[in-house]
């Protein structure tokens, strides 16, 4: 498997981080260079081993669905590059 | 006193108490060297006031008497960490300006000791490098430099910060976090000691996620005894935190009597690597000859994945760091790119995230993203995460048959140049993790203990891993090495 400059476009375009297009053939190549490494993992025999899911074999603990937070509104926006009457704001969304 | 920066926490604490100096003047020093260090740049964020503040608190409880060990001693913290008002950037230009309305856990739990906050640590961006040059406040420049050469070094990273301010003696002792090495790995390159818990020994809560299954936070210290003394401060169950163990903390300094008479120390051929240089090999070799004089046993051992550990750590950490840090979206806090007329909500994500990442946090994300994609997932991520379950099983298999500890090097070299790097493939600049990434990958507690240094007068580091939740015994195989290796050594003051 091999990144070309077209997947190493959409791949950009699925992290949403904007590459121009005359940086897209280094970037191209840097992904290669990295997936090549990894490779070597196609030597290991993993038939019949479980993905890891939990490197420390606990369960995830449970809580009580109940509400244990809240009212920090102010809080909450406080580093909002752009908050306006209580909200968040962005661009428009929905036309 | 003029040297009081130079302490250890261990004879802070025991000086205060017997009324020698007070926190306050401890304080003062440490502010004073940080103010005569800004060329090392490990401080990017100083909280004069606050340290004051706090250390005149902690002189009236020391005063009183019952005061908690850290009580009074003045620490650097990683950026990494959220600290209430104070800016918290995981060195990233997309936090610029990010305040926490909260403090993490372990911050939290320190301050409650009595501890006092200096300022904030320089580090790789979102802890990704291993040298401290991914960072947006600029590369960190170690304190120590070659014999008879004014060439800046790496203190290595990602808690570069940290290990410069602690070798420097800008602090007492520091906090880091560790992914693939980023507390060892830079403690060996500045001689000091780096110690990472076993995974869910401390609250990752209120700590800027890198790869959530890998990372862990630990102390940066001038000794074992004071590893001991700080991680006793930071570790322990938080609710917040549902991978936090809900297991008692030991008295990890009570376990320090030096006494390894009959352990059995695993050395792991696999270890031995092709065009290691020979005097990591010799440190290696005398590290084992001086647990040997102390009375234990030296038994050959095979982890047989080693060598896969680092390609599954490279698909395994990007893979989560795509996902964590999803989050910086230019909407909630940080960094927000100005928007040309017609920009949409994707135009402002993309421009925002590709302003406020550096390229190495790019790389990683992108990596992170392809691994994670459809038709990808099976044949990267869940391969990788295979490898690991038998990366994990290799450590099970020798400590089932009576291995206390494994001893290797804690890097492949001792300290490189600052920019030495710049033009090798990241690839390269990985391999710097290959002895540490293991313990990561396992969930394991490992140490680096500074034990010798190269031809040119650099520090070289052994690092000892344990077995889970065995911290208490780990230290105590660090603390006999420490003494036998009795590793002295400081930076000559040229900054």
């Amino acid at each position: 498997m091999s990144i070309d400059t077209e997947t190493a476009r959409r791949v950009a375009k699925l992290a949403r981080i904007a590459v121009d297009d005359a940086d897209l053939p280094v970037l191209a190549s840097e992904l290669n260079g990295i997936l090549n490494f990894m490779e070597q993992l196609n030597e290991v025999d993993v038939e019949g081993v479980e993905p890891m899911t939990s490197v420390t074999p606990m369960r995830l603990k449970r809580r009580e669905d109940v509400v244990t937070d809240g009212s920090q509104q102010e809080a909450v926006l406080a580093n909002a590059p752009d908050a306006r009457e209580g909200f968040f704001a962005v661009p428009k969304v929905v036309e | 006193m003029s040297d009081l920066s130079k302490l250890t926490i261990s004879a802070a604490r025991d000086g205060m108490r017997r009324g020698d100096f007070t926190s306050t003047e401890i304080t003062q020093s440490c502010l004073t060297e940080i103010e005569n260090a800004r060329f090392l740049n490990a401080f990017v964020h100083n909280t004069p006031e606050i340290a004051l503040d706090q250390a005149n608190t902690a002189d009236t409880r020391i005063a009183e008497g019952d005061a908690p060990d850290m009580c009074g001693i003045p620490l650097g913290i990683k950026d990494l960490f959220c600290t209430k008002g104070v800016p918290s950037q995981a060195a990233s230009a997309i936090l610029n300006g990010f305040k926490p309305e909260y403090e993490s856990t372990i911050t939290s739990q320190l301050w409650t000791a009595g501890a006092v906050m200096l300022g904030k640590l320089n580090m790789d961006e979102f802890a990704m490098g291993s040298s401290n040059e991914t960072s947006t406040y600029g590369d960190v420049v170690n304190p120590w430099r070659r014999d008879g050469s004014n060439t800046q070094l790496t203190p290595g990273g990602s808690s570069g910060g940290s290990a410069s301010a602690v070798a420097a003696d800008l602090c007492l002792g520091a906090t880091g976090t560790d992914t693939g090495g980023s507390i060892r790995q830079p403690a060996a390159f500045v001689g000091i000691t780096g110690m990472k818990p076993t995974y869910g020994r401390c609250s990752r809560w209120g700590i800027v996620a890198f790869a959530s299954s890998l990372d862990q936070a630990g102390p940066m210290t001038k000794s074992v005894r004071d590893a001991a003394i700080l991680l006793g401060a930071m570790a322990g169950h938080d609710p917040k935190d549902s991978t936090s163990a809900e297991l008692a903390v030991p008295d990890f300094e009570a376990a320090l009597t030096g006494d390894i008479k009959g352990k059995k120390i695993g050395l792991p051929k696999e270890y031995r690597m092709d065009g290691m240089p020979g005097e990591i090999e010799k440190l290696w070799a005398d590290g084992a000859e001086m647990m040997r004089d102390a009375g234990a046993e030296l038994v050959d051992i095979s982890l047989p994945h080693t060598k896969y550990a680092l390609p599954a750590y490279y698909v395994v950490a990007p893979a989560e760091a795509s996902s964590n840090l999803a989050r910086y979206d230019g909407v909630r806090f940080g960094h927000r790119a100005a928007l040309s007329q017609g920009d949409g909500i994707t135009e402002m994500y993309e421009k925002t995230r590709a302003e406020g990442f550096g390229d190495e946090v790019k790389r990683r994300v992108m990596i992170g993203t392809y691994v994670l994609s459809a038709g990808f997932y099976d044949a990267y991520y869940n391969r990788a995460r295979k490898v690991r379950t038998l990366i994990k099983k290799d450590f099970e298999d020798v400590f089932a048959q009576g291995i206390d500890a494994i001893l290797t090097p804690a890097t492949p070299s001792a300290a490189f140049g600052l920019g030495e790097m710049t033009d090798a493939d990241p690839v390269q600049m990985y391999l710097n993790d290959v002895f540490t990434v293991t313990v990561n990958l396992a969930g394991l507690p490992g140490i680096a203990v500074p034990a010798g240094v190269d031809n040119q007068g650099l520090p070289l580091a052994l690092q000892l891993i344990g077995r889970p939740w065995e911290e208490a015994d780990l230290l105590n195989h660090a603390y006999a090495l420490e003494q036998a290796a009795g590793f002295v050594a400081k930076p000559e003051k040229w900054w």
